[in-house]
């Protein structure tokens, strides 16, 4: 099962891009307190699927996405570094609900594997990894919906 | 003014006083330094001069603003404490003559909680209980809730029950042993005191207790809720052993209560501060609601939840679109809700602010601080003491960015900060309603006059939209109304067929005997006691005031997710996961800070203070620290300590007293503005330098109760702590000298007891 391979790789990769780059945007807007406490908390929902994702890893082996068979073309390399300001704040937004669709989708494709498979482990993790990764993409457009207004508008 | 007293027939409080009504109703009203002039300032200063000059500098910036940059420039923060009237002119004036979403009240600090723990479970804010649950129920729940010092009168009815032939018993959730903790135990109940910051484990441990014991009322659970299965499956993790660690419990104690609440017939629950201002607020305050509905304990006699309001007129500004919210409990993302506004008041609906939740209190700082919010009028409120993280609040209000007006009765810690500040009228210098935390309406008529120039914040606002001449889409006059009776009359329309629906009241009624609590209507011409006798909820995707949220982000649910759960009437049961506190104690602050209130002092003791026996009764600020870390620390009951937090510090006196091993309790009430010769913050004493910028994913409630403290003794304070002895704050060991009581007053047993409004002992009242 190469290809499942690649993709168990390619979502523990994502997941793993999602969860630092909010790390990053929170401690960079770190005086927009919601922002700041929220990533954190998101970021956590990604560390636990990826240590969830430890077993599985070595029963089906884990390809990154440089070495496998389908290699990368849209890189999705995660903000190394944020931006700042009301602007800032809503591409960075933007920018992580772009990661956290990769994330969903990955876990889609995944999901649609442990049918085939009959894996009943991988199921309910990418059922459940699936649900908190739409938590994920609600509370980011949440966010980039209340302060779009202000950042385009009135902001310096 | 020189006195109040009770009205005996009153459904509300059956003619009762607290100590605040007693001694703190009039004496401000004739205290010598009443603002009775505006003030601008000038050279640095303010300094005082006519409304016409006055408004003047306030229309020119706004003016300006708005033509530069729009709306988005203007924000407004409002209190608990004007009339109804007041907040919705206000509402009108910024969403439909302005057009800015910024827009809120100090409710954001004490009550928001409530309302969004209302609109997550039942879909529209509004008490469904009574206070008259408390003479049906066999027990009653009180989650971090010092009843008997935030709301006297209230306990006083529950202690008629507990000290009767046949008394409910008393679960108290408190990390303090209260007069509330010490008739817990008295009444055969249990009192918890969860580790600051753990409430929800608490909740959960409670809620997988009713599960396990087939406590759930299944057959009302399945045709009056939706949820259940997934409530079961998050709180199943919180054994009561797991909740005993995590919240330093004893699992026994936990069982016991939660079998008290699965046992009885009737359960009144209370929920406040400890809860709202504490870690995951929301979610733990819908676990209430949730414990409630698992049993089928709504809308009957003794089956109350009142997710309590800090400040008189909280309400108002919830239901009237002041603090956040749209008019009439409207969900600003329901085109037709807005579009019914847009009507009422004849303006385009675009100009309605509806792209996303009105803007909460905290955000509104947030702009100010980042210099997009270039104008922030403060009415009745004072956030220099009662916000949290002090310093920053006095860097938002002092940046030349920002065009700060300020109307108050008196000059605050905020008003000499503002560059203009208005004199208003208080209550019993102008005529408005207010309706209280069971939904009762009352009106307030006007008995003086207001001091010198000082004018009611219904005429200074306007007076504001004149100066501005703001107008709807035909030229008219906006708001189109100039009176009280006016403005509550337009209120009426704008409330009918919503749940809050006030259109059968009139000034007239409300002149009777006693309050009367909404919905009043051709259904409901006396009112009504309680909601949802039927068990049918507003939770409809039309009706409904919020399409809910995600508990622990705060991520927004979808009208069309909405819609697919097809609620029809049905309640929610909504849980979420215990996550840790934000801040937690470490090597350099071992200690945890939580911040609340005395019985004899109110908010920033603007009007309190100017009693002789309330300011005497409770003088100054201290900290509360337990036994144990007293001895550790070498510290004495009255020892000045120095207590910091990463933000700041205070130095106060020390009260050995009855809060929990590990934390730090501190009143919030007091700031600078009473202490002769010391600069504003030279001697720092308030509790809120040391909080924290933090709130509630979902009620946008900031975090008082939830920070890292560390306390060292600077020296000996040559006497006691100046905490009052007869509440929360008694010392424990030391002899301390009472607390005394202020000048005489007089009260009565009645010699009949009145027929009250609705008794539900009464058949066919409009009680069930």
């Amino acid at each position: 099962m190469p290809h499942l391979a690649t993709y168990v790789g390619l979502v523990d990769h994502s997941e793993k891009t999602l969860a630092e780059s909010l790390r990053v945007v929170g401690k960079a807007q770190a005086q927009h307190a919601d922002v700041f406490h929220t990533c954190n908390t998101l970021a956590a929902m990604s560390d636990k699927h990826r240590a969830l994702l430890e077993p599985i890893v070595r029963r089906y082996g884990e390809e990154s996405g440089g070495e496998a068979a389908e290699p990368e073309r849209l890189h999705a390399a995660g903000l190394a570094e944020a931006r700042t300001g009301a602007l800032g704040l809503l591409r960075d937004l933007q920018d992580l609900h772009v990661l956290a669709s990769l994330v969903q989708t990955s876990w889609t494709v995944v999901l649609q594997g442990a049918q085939g498979l009959r894996d009943r482990d991988l199921l309910d993790l990418a059922e459940n990894a699936g649900e908190d990764t739409a938590r994920q993409l609600s509370w980011l457009n949440t966010m980039m919906k209340a302060t779009a207004p202000q950042a385009l508008i009135v902001a310096s | 003014m020189v006195g109040v007293r009770g009205r005996p027939a009153d459904v509300a409080n059956h003619g009762r006083l607290g100590p605040k009504g007693l001694y703190g109703s009039t004496a401000w009203a004739s205290s010598p330094d009443r603002l009775t002039r505006p003030m601008v300032r000038g050279g640095g200063r303010l300094v005082e001069t006519d409304w016409g000059h006055a408004m003047g500098r306030v229309v020119e910036v706004s003016r300006r603003l708005l033509d530069s940059k729009g709306p988005l420039t203007h924000g407004f923060y409002t209190s608990g404490q004007l009339f109804l009237e007041e907040y919705y002119t206000l509402a009108v004036i910024g969403k439909a003559g302005l057009g800015t979403p910024h827009m809120d009240g100090n409710t954001r600090l004490c009550t928001a909680t409530a309302a969004a723990a209302f609109k997550e479970s039942f879909g529209v804010d509004g008490q469904p209980g009574s206070y008259t649950d408390i003479e049906f129920c066999d027990s009653i729940f009180l989650f971090g809730h010092n009843m008997a010092e935030t709301q006297t009168v209230l306990w006083a009815r529950v202690l008629d029950r507990t000290r009767s032939d046949d008394p409910p018993r008393i679960v108290c959730v408190d990390p303090r042993r209260t007069v509330v903790a010490k008739e817990a135990e008295r009444t055969g109940g249990v009192h918890l005191a969860p580790r600051v910051g753990t409430n929800l484990a608490l909740m959960n441990g409670l809620t997988r207790e009713l599960f396990a014991n087939g406590w759930v009322d299944e057959d009302w659970v399945a045709r009056h809720t939706i949820g259940r299965e997934d409530l079961e499956a998050t709180v199943d993790p919180y054994s009561p052993e797991r909740v005993a660690e995590i919240c330093g419990v004893l699992a026994d104690d936990l069982r016991r209560a939660a079998r008290i609440f699965g046992e009885s017939e009737g359960v009144l629950s209370t929920v406040l501060q400890g809860f709202y201002q504490s870690h995951q607020a929301t979610a733990a305050s819908v676990a209430v609601n949730n414990l409630h509905l698992l049993r089928g304990m709504v809308g009957r006699p003794g089956c109350g939840i009142l997710q309590m309001n800090g400040q008189p007129t909280a309400q108002n500004a919830r239901e009237c679109g002041a603090d956040g919210d749209l008019p009439g409990c409207r969900n600003w993302d329901n085109t037709q809700h807005v579009a019914e506004l847009a009507g009422l008041w004849n303006v385009d609906p675009l100009t309605i602010p509806h792209w996303a939740p009105p803007t909460h209190a905290m955000q509104i700082f947030d702009y100010a601080d980042s210099g997009s919010i270039e104008l922030l009028w403060i009415s009745g409120t004072n956030p220099v003491v009662s916000m949290p993280e002090s310093a920053r609040i006095r860097r938002v209000l002092t940046a030349e960015s920002c065009f700060v007006v300020v109307q108050d009765l008196f000059r605050t810690e905020t008003t000499e900060l503002a560059d203009v500040v208005f004199p208003a009228a208080g209550w019993g210098e102008k005529t408005g309603t207010f309706t209280n935390a069971n939904r009762t309406v009352h009106l307030s008529e006007k008995a003086v006059d207001p001091p010198g120039e000082a004018k009611s914040d219904l005429e200074i606002f306007v007076m504001y939209a004149d100066a501005m001449g703001l107008t709807d889409q035909d030229g008219a006059q906006l708001p189109g109304w100039r009176t009280p009776e006016d403005a509550f009359d337009a209120w009426r329309e704008a409330s009918r067929g919503r749940p809050v629906d006030y259109s059968g009241l009139s000034y007239d009624k409300l002149r009777g005997p006693t309050g009367i609590p909404w919905p009043v209507n051709e259904n409901a011409p006396q009112g009504t006691d309680r909601l949802y006798g039927d068990g049918v909820f507003p939770t409809d995707t039309d009706q409904c005031e919020t399409y809910g949220h995600d508990l622990l982000t705060g991520g927004t649910v979808t009208e069309q997710e909405h819609r697919a759960m097809a609620p029809a009437g049905r309640a929610f049961l909504k849980g979420a996961e215990y996550v840790p506190p934000h801040e937690e104690p470490s090597d350099d602050y071992p200690l945890l800070y939580t911040t609340g209130r005395t019985v004899y002092q109110f908010h920033t003791r603007t009007k309190t203070n100017r009693s002789r026996s309330l300011r005497e009764a409770a003088p100054d600020a201290w900290v509360e620290i337990s036994g144990p870390d007293a001895d550790r620390l070498g510290i004495a009951e009255g020892d000045v300590v120095r207590v910091e937090s990463p933000r700041g510090s205070i130095e106060v006196q020390v009260r050995v007293g009855a809060v929990m091993e590990g934390a730090v309790f501190a009143p919030f009430h007091y700031g600078s503005w009473d202490l002769e010769n010391v600069g504003p913050y030279e001697r720092h004493r308030q509790a809120n330098e040391l909080t924290m910028t933090v709130w509630d994913p979902v009620s946008k409630q900031p975090y008082f109760k939830t920070a890292a403290c560390r306390v060292t003794k600077v020296r000996a304070g040559g006497g006691p702590a100046p905490a009052p002895t007869t509440a929360a704050s008694a010392p424990v060991g030391a002899d301390v000298p009472h607390t005394a009581g202020g000048d005489l007053t007089e009260s009565r047993v009645l010699d009949e007891t009145p027929a009250y409004l609705n008794d539900p002992s009464v058949p066919g009242t409009g009680g069930a």
